[in-house]
């Protein structure tokens, strides 16, 4: 996570300089099931001027995201994300199981870059 | 007697320095400090406070996992990597090499080592958070005495 804190800070700028100008703030949508890795992402993107939205499950992200199935979604997408950040290995849905579902799911948020974070190293346990 | 705020400030430089220099902390931990700043001034201590909750429940429950017959090693091995994470994103760096250290015992069922790996682990936790706890009581102490530090 530390080396993720400053390839973000880099890319963000460049991210940052490809939107339109005057654009609005960048709403980033990051998923962890650890209470401690929640609270610095969250403290990382604030002080880079993102608006976050953390939540500790890919349950909890689909629901978020209006994609759960449930009865309610009118069809209209109100939560606008930018930016979708998730660690790898969570107990239920992995990280990358989250990514197929909303890449699946919904037309709109199939545009959405979503980065995969993961402290494994061994490459042959991220499973895919 | 009580110190004067230069000399805890001198203090804290130099226990601060020996944490890093003996591999306690490493630079994830001053990447925290760089995210504190006076809208957040308590940013690492509550970080850091969280983490040591995470840790005493997940080193009970890899202690309950040795004691089951048979031992859960998928388990363990899960709660290892776990830790590895938090410790990593706290810049707990020798407590994230003792969980890096399982997975060949977890892989083997080793028992035995599954059990030395745990007994470092809680060993390095201790002396952390007895380190982590002296910190920020000089810090506490010099913001009572008036003083500040970076």
């Amino acid at each position: 996570m530390a080396i993720t804190g400053e390839i973000f800070r880099q890319n963000l700028t460049e991210f940052l300089e490809e939107s339109p100008s005057g654009s609005p703030e960048l709403h980033v949508l990051a998923v962890d099931d650890s209470l401690v890795d929640r609270k610095v992402i969250e403290r990382l993107l604030k002080i880079s001027s993102c608006k976050v939205t953390v939540v500790e499950s890919g349950t909890r992200a689909l629901q978020y995201l209006g994609l759960d199935g449930e009865a309610g979604s009118l069809g209209f997408d109100s939560v606008k994300v930018n930016l979708i950040m998730t660690d790898y290995s969570m107990p239920g849905m992995t990280g990358y199981e989250l990514l197929k579902k909303i890449k699946q799911e919904s037309s709109v948020f199939r545009e959405i870059p979503v980065v995969i974070m993961s402290s494994e190293n061994v490459l042959t346990r991220i499973d895919r | 007697m009580t110190m004067d705020v230069n000399q805890l400030q001198a203090k804290l430089c130099e226990h601060q320095s020996a944490m890093f220099h003996q591999g306690f902390l490493d630079d994830q931990f001053s990447q925290l400090q760089k995210l504190q700043d006076e809208s957040t001034p308590d940013f690492v201590l509550e970080v850091v406070t969280m983490f040591f909750d995470d840790s005493e429940s997940i080193l009970k429950n890899m202690a309950r996992c040795l004691e089951q017959v048979p031992a859960d090693f998928k388990q363990i091995d899960a709660y290892a990597h776990q830790y590895k994470g938090s410790s990593a994103s706290v810049g707990a760096a020798r407590v994230k090499n003792v969980c890096a250290t399982f997975r060949p015992f977890c892989e083997t069922k080793n028992l035995d080592g599954c059990m030395r790996c745990l007994q470092q682990l809680q060993q390095e936790y201790s002396l952390l958070k007895n380190g982590l706890q002296y910190l920020f009581r000089l810090q506490k102490d010099i913001k009572a005495g008036g003083g500040s530090f970076s």
